[in-house]
């Protein structure tokens, strides 16, 4: 292996910045609805509980925001500067949804962000309360947008070649705009997101409930969180469900390469496996457990279904679909099987540990309980965000590592798409680069918001203010630099 | 193909709001040494951009995207050629936005001391590099058939490209004292107005040099716009010494208002100087990508000509109304206050 190999050096770059973007974006999406919501309860109710809450998670949400908008520049640059040959190919159907993205989200959510943060005082209160809502809505088409302009790679649609076969040109942009994976990756990318923030929020309610503080406040984040978390699983398991649809019919190698499916199987024989020991190629299997029907019933809704090996897929791609890539792949069109295998049922599987935590909590917590919750309950709790937040991770790496070894499905493989002009040791330096600041930004942001979650709300005035207007709010550190 | 030059203007007018926006952040950012004496004149004049800095730098990212819509052979050949200025911008703009957001999350010197550092130097690098950017790409770059760039970082860093570093660095940076003269009161805001009566003499004399460079590079390229090469720089002149004479006077308010208009005419003036062309090739000039060699098909441009068209005056008006929201003077005794809340 060539350590400064550009193509090498570049996959991991992409792959590195973009998942530490997507630490970041999930808590944006989901945190800015939590914050909607609240000040909107505050502005409908008057209760001053409210306000404190939309306050404190408010800051946690500014934090994290602040992460996720640096980050972002680099990967509305990255496309150009590394995979250069990529942007050349399909910029004519590719640009246009990054540039809706732009005019139609970052616009909105740049804007209104500061005049919700800096407006408390200076906006009509209702005014100021759309401010949040349409920064929230902003964000919410940022991903859609995103999810549209990803959905071409996996999924092109909308398109025709042009004469001489040197770029891919947009005919129906309706039709990029609703590819059937943009459609099906939206609600569960966003649910998936909502996960994580309620993770976040039954952390942080359980860090302060354990040590009984904040306590009427704390419960009711904490019992929003639960419930939310339940909501949200059930919206990512159906979402899911569709979205493997979705892939099966679009990119039938992944379904394979997620179940290290050489042979076609049917019925019975298309079982799906929780859990293999075997060699990392999955050629000899030691041991696993299997669930029959299961993996034909998540392609294809039946029971009796069949689904595509890996094997088979290979000889209909290299001879009858794709000839004239075969030689480039050696005739492999198939992912690395390890990464999708495990990565699949990690994303399932961490994804099932955060909502058993939702039931057990709400259980716990039920109005009726007789005891209070022990201890252990409160510290397991506190994991509940790094698990959906895993989950949606490796979610991405299945998506991502799963449509190699092409960049664009059928149409351009990954190693065609890199920039030609930049060389290996450019490469490098600006990964060492963006690793180097990117991980002392991890810990200075995790700093700041364990400071800023353990501080905990501001406290409440005194009993009888309640519903006056909270003293000189323009005065707290949120609104002044 | 006629849609192709319409969006040539529109990429240049993206840029332009780029430029006179975040133009002033960066100015902002780089006058905290010169005018933040203390913690809270630093506040002063940090809050003075607080609640716009984030929209004023989603320009540069609508303006990378449309081009890459628009345009992205342009867009392909521009960021992987420029590959390690753009890294050094990026780092220098991911240190800016989080120091901003986090210098006053904590309340210790050093904590403090190192945000403002890396405001400084956020500022001060981005507002350099985008102008060697920029002029390079108007005089021309190695490129080769395939419309791939051949040369190195070095390459960029040529007497012309340097030049106008220089030129957009102090630009911006008078640009952004004008505007902290405008939004602060007491000592800052005097600081200010004598910081800027200094630094924009000598942006007069570099700014000068640059344009007159840039008549000749254009003239040098056959430009078929000469009239208005000229005509702009003529105007960049012009309003950039109003700029300053606003400012003698104490009208805060015209002098800003200049300094932006003189930004403006300098990006307008590169922009026609560059006219046909998106990058001229310096190798052979047959290598160039031009408006039309280098855009998308009439189909993405018509969608995107109707997007920029609905969207662009939103954009404007409601960032208008922002910049109306927030336009009291960020006054000394206020950070005290908070600054007393606080403890
Ligand atoms: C909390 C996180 C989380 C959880 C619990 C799940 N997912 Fe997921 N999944 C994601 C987070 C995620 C993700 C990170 O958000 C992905 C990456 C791309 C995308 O659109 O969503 C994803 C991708 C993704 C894909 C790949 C789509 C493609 O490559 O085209 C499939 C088939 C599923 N998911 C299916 C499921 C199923 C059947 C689940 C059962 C409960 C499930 N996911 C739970
Ligand atoms: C935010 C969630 C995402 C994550 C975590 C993610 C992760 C990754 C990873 C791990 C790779 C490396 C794969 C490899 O080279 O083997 C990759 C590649 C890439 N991704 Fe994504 N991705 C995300 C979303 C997107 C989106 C939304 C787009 C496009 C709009 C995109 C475009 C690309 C491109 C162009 C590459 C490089 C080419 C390639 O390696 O195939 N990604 N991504
Ligand atoms: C590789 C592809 C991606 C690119 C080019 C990209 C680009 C950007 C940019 C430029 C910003 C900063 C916006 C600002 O200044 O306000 C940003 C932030 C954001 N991005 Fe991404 N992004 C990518 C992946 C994703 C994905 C996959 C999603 C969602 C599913 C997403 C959702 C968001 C959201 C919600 C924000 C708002 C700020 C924040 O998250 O903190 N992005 N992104």
């Amino acid at each position: 292996m060539d350590l400064l190999d550009p193509l090498l050096l570049a996959r991991w770059q992409f792959g590195l910045t973009t998942l530490y973007h997507f630490l970041f974006v999930p808590l944006t999406l989901g945190m800015a609805l939590t914050v909607s919501i609240f000040q909107t309860a505050w502005y409908r109710t008057g209760k001053l509980k409210w306000l404190h809450l939309t306050r404190f998670f408010g800051k946690i949400f500014l934090i994290n925001f602040a992460m996720g908008v640096v980050t972002g520049i680099v990967q509305e640059f990255q496309f150009g500067m590394n995979w250069s040959s990529y942007s050349r190919f399909v910029g004519d159907v590719f640009g246009a949804p990054l540039a809706f993205e732009g005019l139609m989200a970052f616009f909105f959510e740049a804007t209104f962000i500061g005049l919700w943060i800096f407006g408390w005082d200076k906006l009509p209160k209702g005014l100021h309360l759309a401010s949040i809502w349409i920064a929230t809505i902003g964000a919410w088409f940022s991903a859609y947008f995103i999810l549209a302009a990803n959905a071409f790679m996996q999924n092109p649609v909308g398109f025709k070649m042009a004469e001489d076969g040197g770029r891919a040109e947009m005919t129906d942009f309706f039709a990029v705009l609703t590819n059937p994976v943009a459609l099906a990756a939206l609600p569960h990318t966003l649910f998936a997101a909502f996960m994580m923030t309620m993770g976040v929020i039954i952390s942080i309610s359980a860090w302060h409930l354990v040590r009984r503080q904040n306590i009427d406040m704390m419960r009711s984040s904490l019992r929003y969180g639960l419930w939310g978390m339940i909501i949200a699983f059930a919206g990512v398991a159906l979402s899911g469900d569709q979205l493997g649809l979705v892939m099966v019919s679009t990119q039938p190698m992944k379904m394979a390469a997620a179940e290290a499916l050489f042979d076609t199987a049917c019925g019975a024989d298309a079982s799906f496996s929780i859990f293999t020991l075997g060699t990392p190629d999955g050629t000899s299997e030691l041991f696993s457990i299997r669930v029959p029907y299961l993996l034909a019933f998540l392609s294809t809704h039946t029971l009796d279904g069949c689904v595509e090996g890996i094997n088979d897929l290979n000889a209909l791609y290299a001879t009858e679909m794709f000839p004239q890539f075969a030689d480039q792949v050696d005739g492999n069109f198939a992912p690395i099987l390890w990464i999708t295998y495990w990565s699949f049922r990690w994303m399932i599987g961490l994804g099932a540990v955060a909502a058993l935590t939702a039931v057990v909590g709400l259980w716990l917590t039920r109005r009726k309980a007789k005891r209070d919750v022990p201890v252990w309950a409160w510290r397991l709790a506190i994991w509940a965000w790094p698990a959906s937040l895993l989950a949606i991770l490796v979610g991405w790496i299945f998506t991502e590592m799963g449509r190699q070894p092409w960049i664009v499905f059928s149409l351009m493989l990954t190693e065609d798409g890199v920039s030609p002009s930049v060389p290996g040791w450019t490469v490098l330096i600006s990964l060492v680069a963006f690793t180097a600041i990117y991980a002392i930004l991890a810990v200075v942001e995790v700093g700041l918001i364990m400071k800023t979650a353990h501080a905990g709300p501001d406290p409440v005035p005194e009993p009888g203010s309640d519903g006056a207007e909270p003293p000189a709010l323009e005065d707290t550190p949120t609104t002044v630099y | 193909m006629d849609l192709a030059y319409l969006w040539f203007w529109i990429v240049g007018f993206l840029f332009v709001g780029y430029f006179v926006l975040d133009g002033f952040d960066f100015g902002v950012g780089m006058s905290l040494p010169f005018l933040g004496k203390d913690d809270i004149s630093r506040r002063q004049i940090i809050n003075t951009i607080g609640p716009v800095w984030d929209l004023n730098e989603t320009w540069v990212i609508v303006a990378g995207a449309c081009l890459f819509a628009a345009f992205p052979e342009w867009y392909a050949t521009l960021f992987s050629g420029f590959y390690l200025a753009l890294l050094l911008i990026l780092l220098a703009l991911i240190l800016r936005g989080v120091s901003f957001e986090y210098r006053h999350q904590r309340d210790g010197l050093r904590w403090k001391r190192g945000f403002d550092a890396m405001i400084v130097i956020g500022s001060a690098v981005p507002a350099l590099l985008w102008g060697v950017a920029v002029a390079n790409i108007v005089q021309g770059v190695p490129l080769d058939a395939d419309h791939e760039f051949t040369g190195s970082l070095l390459t960029l860093l040529n007497p012309y490209g340097l030049l106008g570093g220089l030129t957009t660095l102090l630009l911006f940076f008078t640009h952004g004292v004008y505007f902290v003269a405008l939004k602060t009161d007491g000592q800052v805001h005097d600081d200010a107005r004598r910081l800027a009566r200094r630094s924009g003499m000598l942006t007069v004399v570099v700014a000068a040099a640059f344009l007159v460079w840039t008549i000749f590079i254009a003239a040098g390229h056959g430009s078929p716009l000469m009239a208005l090469v000229i005509a702009g720089a003529g105007i960049a002149a012009v309003t950039l010494i109003m700029s300053l004479v606003f400012n003698m006077r104490d009208r805060e308010g015209w002098a800003f208002g200049f300094g932006a208009a003189t930004i403006v005419a300098a990006v307008l003036t590169l922009w026609f100087a560059l006219f046909p062309y998106v990058m001229p090739s310096s190798t052979d000039i047959a290598n160039s990508l031009t408006i039309e060699n280098a855009s998308s098909t009439d189909y993405t441009l018509t969608i995107m000509s109707w997007a920029a068209l609905i969207f662009l005056p939103l954009v404007l008006a409601y960032q208008a109304w922002t910049y109306w929201v927030f336009r009291k003077r960020v006054t000394r005794s206020r950070i005290e206050k908070a600054a007393a809340a606080v403890h």
